[in-house]
């Protein structure tokens, strides 16, 4: 076995055992580290596919903002971090049927895909050449993106914002926890 | 003159030899060097660590017109080894309330993150460990990755200064690394590259630094990493009077030493990435080029420790509306001049 099959394996078992922790931990905490775990792998994967750009933005946004944005809440959210989460429930034969009927479809694309591996070496530079085609060939997809992002980003200021005229809340000290 | 990189060159083909001697590949090759250049940089970092904590108690020793440690070697000079030697001896306290896991992996979660950064930066000419072609890119991915040492410090220590603390800093590291981010951006929009070796290679002469090119995106830069560092007058993660020692709260021995060479290892990291982005690296005359790297980094790091013994600390508020509602736009109308000069000019 080469080390790139090694490395692969390795990071296949990291991505896998951590996403298995993500929905099994009975913390809402611990999933959240182990989510970051996972995400960490998937960055891997892309490093060893020769892409460290895309390494670079998982790990930058994933585990940077998303991840991070998640733990904020978790731990902001009034004890919700040292409840134990449930992990059954009476649907069962419904949530197993969506989830053989997913993987189903999953495996059906797999296997009508012609995964042809080209050769010749990736392109280098990483960000010069995926900048260019943002801003000509997807120009108008990435516009609509970062619509799309502005308004949840207002979305989210006027579901945060208090209403002027309101009164305070009484128990209200989640103005000195987010403001630190 | 004494260039490191022909050293490091002869060392490189010696372990090669060795290696490929013991009938082992080009992979393992490949590995023994890197374990080898991460050995190395750790016993550098440490022996770093230890000289910045002697000068910053005798920085803050000589602003504050006292004489700081003295007794310990010539001018106390090992007082610092001798604190090291006696916290490693210091029983390991776990709290019994602690969420076991995550508390141990915390420091060393911190630690990882503040030293990874070190594999990209080019210490002199040929001296990095490897060139990667998204070199300041990596150095901001593994910087947010800090963060959630710090919050698993805050959270699993099970203590409401570690908690605060935990999410001070993290807030903190998370709103000011978006205008730091901008201020590189700056950089890089002229440079055109986002490789530290390339980056050092454009600025080989005194008038070529980006400082003189980027004047509003070095100040951005400054103040968001002396942010980032949780430096005075933006230290509020620790201040003591408030928070006791904030996350580090419940942390003692072995553990607390991680927390603390970690965030002197930061100090260091962010002076050489404004050393390496606005000042030339390791360019400079007549002495040899880790020489300079090192002149112009801890010249940076004196600025930082001079600073927090100069001004008082800012409030929450202040410290969070300054990031957001000035440095941010700041940051983004520096982008919109520079590129408006890269296409004009």
């Amino acid at each position: 076995m080469d080390t790139i099959t090694l490395v692969f394996f390795a990071l296949a078992l990291l991505i896998i055992t951590s996403a298995l922790f993500v929905v099994t931990s009975k913390n809402i905490f611990h999933s959240a580290i182990f989510l970051i775990m996972a995400l960490f792998g998937a960055a891997g994967m892309f490093v060893m596919l020769e892409a460290p750009f895309l390494a670079a933005a998982q790990v930058l946004i994933y585990v940077g903002a998303i991840a991070i944005l998640m733990i904020f809440a978790v731990m902001l959210t009034a004890r919700i971090a040292d409840e134990s989460i449930i992990h059954t429930n009476e649907q069962v034969p419904a949530g197993l049927a969506i989830a053989l009927g997913l993987l189903a479809v999953i495996l059906y694309g797999l296997w009508n895909t012609p995964l042809t591996i080209h050769g010749g070496t990736p392109p280098s530079g990483g960000g010069h050449k995926l900048g260019e085609l943002f801003l000509t060939t997807f120009v108008l997809p990435f516009e609509v993106v970062s619509v799309l992002l502005l308004a949840a980003l207002v979305g989210a200021l006027i579901i945060a914002r208090r209403d002027p005229g309101a009164t305070p809340r009484p128990n209200d000290q989640s103005a000195e926890q987010t403001g630190a | 003159m004494l260039e490191l990189d022909k050293l490091i060159g002869f060392v490189g083909a010696q372990i090669a030899a060795l290696v490929t001697a013991l009938g082992l590949g080009p992979d393992w090759v490949t590995l023994v060097q890197l374990v080898v250049a991460a050995l190395t940089l750790i016993g550098f970092a440490s022996v770093m660590v230890l000289g910045l904590v002697y000068a910053e108690r005798k920085v803050s020793a000589h602003i504050q017109m006292r004489v700081g440690p003295m007794r310990v070697g010539w001018h106390g000079i090992l007082q610092t080894l001798a604190d090291a030697v006696k916290l490693l001896q210091k029983e390991d306290i776990t709290p019994s309330n602690v969420d076991r896991a995550i508390y141990f992996w915390a420091p060393i979660v911190t630690f990882v993150a503040a030293f990874a950064v070190y594999a990209v930066i080019p210490f002199g000419r040929g001296l990095v460990v490897t060139d990667l072609n998204i070199g300041i890119l990596y150095i901001l991915a593994i910087t947010t990755f800090g963060v959630i040492g710090l919050l698993m410090a805050g959270w699993s220590s099970n203590n409401k200064y570690s908690l605060l603390g935990g999410f001070r800093s993290a807030a903190q590291v998370v709103s000011y690394e978006v205008p730091m981010a901008l201020a590189v951006i700056g950089v890089v929009m002229l440079t055109q590259t986002l490789s530290m070796v390339q980056i050092v290679g454009q600025q080989e002469k005194f008038y070529q630094w980006y400082v003189w090119r980027q004047p509003i995106g070095f100040l951005i830069y400054f103040v968001a990493a002396t942010a980032e560092v949780n430096r005075t007058p933006f230290d509020l993660p620790e201040a003591d009077s408030e928070l006791v020692a904030g996350f580090v709260t419940e942390y003692s021995g072995m553990k607390f030493a991680m927390f603390f060479l970690a965030e002197f290892l930061n100090m260091f990291t962010v002076a050489a990435i404004g050393t390496t982005l606005f000042f030339g690296g390791w360019n400079g005359p007549v002495l040899p080029s880790w020489m300079w790297f090192l002149i112009k980094t801890l010249a940076g790091v004196f600025v930082l420790m001079w600073m927090r013994w100069t001004y008082p600390r800012l409030r929450v508020d202040q410290l969070m509306g300054f990031a957001w509602k000035f440095l941010l736009p700041l940051a983004i109308l520096n982008i919109l001049i520079t590129g408006l000069f890269v296409v004009l000019f």
